[in-house]
């Protein structure tokens, strides 16, 4: 864990409410993992007083001149935020050259190296912003452990079985289609309004696509040859959509990662603000979390 | 020039500074081991222990208020014996001293049977009793939050101090609760039932409300307020029993810099607490020990002894 303050590099809108911050934290940036999250003080004053917990959405490179050949030399960490409350408004006037003080990474990450085997399909489910922390777990399922296969075939095959749910209310919050997709991954979407894709519920998505493939072996182009019956599942999202995942994965009997969300206070596991029910009693999310295996958690 | 003296005495306790870590807002110290070097502090306060093991309050615990913060914790720990077990060798380690908080929900006889176990252990440098908990009384119900706390009672502070007191050498120290009419009758009662210090304050009782959903932001509805916004209140706490008793006052109550530090020294108080201030900056007692130096070399103070309670009027 590292206090520092970063640099801002660049804070820009995507899209009507949501902005990405790119901030300069290159200790961040190396020992991050997907599923791990920053503190940010945003704000100097009492205004607000906490610090803010952000997903990490994403590492970079600083600068081109380190390459491939080379392991990368991470230095620049990426958050994607809706301006919601007085936190985010406040960090969405924050200008490149800025400073901002931040913490990470923290919490525990998604444990994706049994997704990389080349034989089970690996499933994204985000909901909304749950979308955050996915981007980073899909960059590293289809970079980071074909790179370690030293096989391009692999490569192709973990690629292949990585399939990406985006839910939202309307088209309009869908957020991260082509970075998904420049990864190579297949991407379905779902609406509430049906305003893009299937109109309902990502869960509803969710069962119906493992509805298909336990009928039949074969599904559609997206996924044909993914053997989704042993696929695991990471979902991010509001609380409900988790909680549906969770019955669905134990339903078809498949493996679940879920990243809770939690009113952090301190994020460090000080304070046992953020605690949520698990088998073995209380947790703290920031800490033993935010991501938890959804057969642990006490729904 | 010789140095500034930081060192302040307590009880039997002698700290190299006054700065210590207010309860149940610095975990088990380890929490912070990657930020600052825990050896620098005065002193550290372990988060609250229980006889039993307590699991807490339901979520949501906390929230943020005008320059402060509700928490409901519910002293969430996990009993004297897993403390005595599993947390207390690593606290002994680090090697600033150890004041080990205790508490129960309903039960004074609790306080001395965890007093007597702590007795035993040489690791453990003194004990606080936080008889001011607002979140304890194990209730599951945001409608029944009627608590009557030992620290809002004189005659029930003096018998649990008492009776601790009977128990235990170790320096002790009793936490008092702004949520009284006049704290100085509490101060009073700990001071003459044998207390060797009184810190002040723990959490004032308060809510927060979302109008939308019209539930309390806190799911226990009453939870207590710390932080900035509670500070210039608990200022004039330590100002009161300052004058009222001799045994030394650890402040606290929002502080968040050398500056905020400094007026408890001024009220009155020979050691401070940082308490929320460590969820916003986990350096900020290491940076106000260094503030506080800094101010005393500035104004030529030798020790910082001068300046308790040395307030200009
Ligand atoms: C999350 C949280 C947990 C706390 N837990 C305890 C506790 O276990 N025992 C205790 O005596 N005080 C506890 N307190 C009170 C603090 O020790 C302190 O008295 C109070 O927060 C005021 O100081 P501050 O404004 O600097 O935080 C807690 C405070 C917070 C914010």
């Amino acid at each position: 864990m590292f206090q520092l303050k970063a640099k801002l590099f660049d804070n820009q809108r995507v899209k009507d409410n949501y902005f990405r911050l790119l901030l300069r934290a290159p200790q961040i940036a190396e020992l991050a993992q997907p599923g791990q999250f920053v503190q940010v003080k945003i704000g100097d004053g009492c205004q607000p007083l906490l610090r803010r917990p952000f997903s990490i959405h994403r590492i970079s490179q600083g600068s081109p001149r380190h390459h491939v050949t080379t392991s990368p030399n991470y230095e620049l960490i990426e958050i994607l935020y809706e301006v919601l409350g007085q936190g985010t408004q406040l960090l969405a006037q924050k200008k490149a050259g800025e400073y901002l003080d931040i913490i990470g990474p923290l919490g525990n990450g998604f444990n994706y190296r049994a997704t990389g085997d080349g034989r089970r399909a690996t499933v994204l489910v985000a909901g909304g912003m749950g979308v955050a922390p996915l981007l980073f777990l899909a960059d590293r399922i289809v970079t980071t452990l074909p790179l370690r296969l030293r096989s391009g075939q692999a490569r192709h095959h973990v690629t292949r079985k990585t399939v990406v749910l985006l839910g939202a209310k309307t088209y309009r919050q869908i957020l991260c289609e082509k970075d998904f997709k420049a990864l190579g991954c297949a991407v379905k979407i779902a609406t509430d309004d049906g305003s893009r894709g299937f109109k309902g519920k990502v869960t509803e998505l969710l069962k119906n696509i493992l509805v298909t493939s336990h009928k039949s072996q074969v599904t559609s182009q997206a996924y044909a040859s993914c053997d989704i019956k042993y696929a695991t599942i990471y979902a991010c999202g509001p609380y409900p959509m988790l909680k549906a995942v969770s019955n669905i994965a134990k339903h078809y009997d498949i493996t679940a990662q879920v990243s809770l969300e939690a009113h952090v206070a301190c994020g460090i596991g000080a304070c046992l603000g953020c605690v949520v029910n698990t088998r073995g009693g209380y947790q703290r999310v920031c800490k033993e979390g935010p991501i938890f295996n959804a057969e642990k958690i006490v729904w | 020039m010789k140095q500034t003296n930081l060192e302040v005495k307590i009880g039997k306790l002698r700290l190299k500074n006054p700065m210590m870590v207010a309860s149940g807002t610095f975990g088990y110290a380890e929490e912070f081991k990657d930020f600052i070097d825990l050896r620098q502090l005065g002193a550290i306060v372990t988060k609250t222990i229980t006889l039993a093991p307590r699991q807490g309050n339901p979520m949501p615990r906390t929230c943020e208020t005008p320059a402060g913060m509700l928490n409901s914790i519910g002293l969430e720990n996990p009993g004297i014996d897993k403390f005595i077990a599993e947390k207390l060798p690593a606290l002994k380690k680090i090697g600033a001293p150890v004041i080990v908080s205790i508490a129960s929900e309903d039960d004074p006889q609790e306080f001395t049977a965890l007093a007597r176990r702590l007795d035993k252990l040489k690791e453990v440098a003194g004990i606080e009793l936080n008889i001011s908990c607002p979140n304890i009384r194990g209730t599951t119900s945001p409608r029944h939050h009627v608590t009557r706390l030992i620290a809002q009672d004189a005659k029930a502070a003096d018998e649990v101090v008492r009776a601790v007191r009977k128990v235990t050498k170790k320096t002790l120290i009793t936490k008092l609760s702004p949520n009284v009419t006049d704290i100085t009758e509490i101060a009073l009662a700990a001071e003459k039932a044998g207390t060797d210090a009184v810190s002040l304050v723990n959490t004032f009782t308060a809510m927060s409300i979302n109008v939308e959903t019209r539930k309390p932001k806190i799911a226990l509805a009453v939870a207590g307020l710390s932080g900035p916004a509670i500070r210039p209140i608990a200022l004039r706490m330590v100002w009161e029993v300052y004058q009222k008793i001799s045994v030394p006052i650890i402040g606290m109550g929002g502080i968040m810099d050398t500056s905020s530090a400094l007026e408890f020294f001024l009220a009155g108080a020979s050691c401070v607490s940082v308490g929320t201030a460590n969820f916003i900056n986990p350096r900020a007692t290491i940076e106000i020990i260094a503030g506080i130096k800094q101010y005393l070399r500035e104004n030529k103070i030798k020790d910082i002894k001068a300046l308790i309670g040395n307030l200009n009027i």
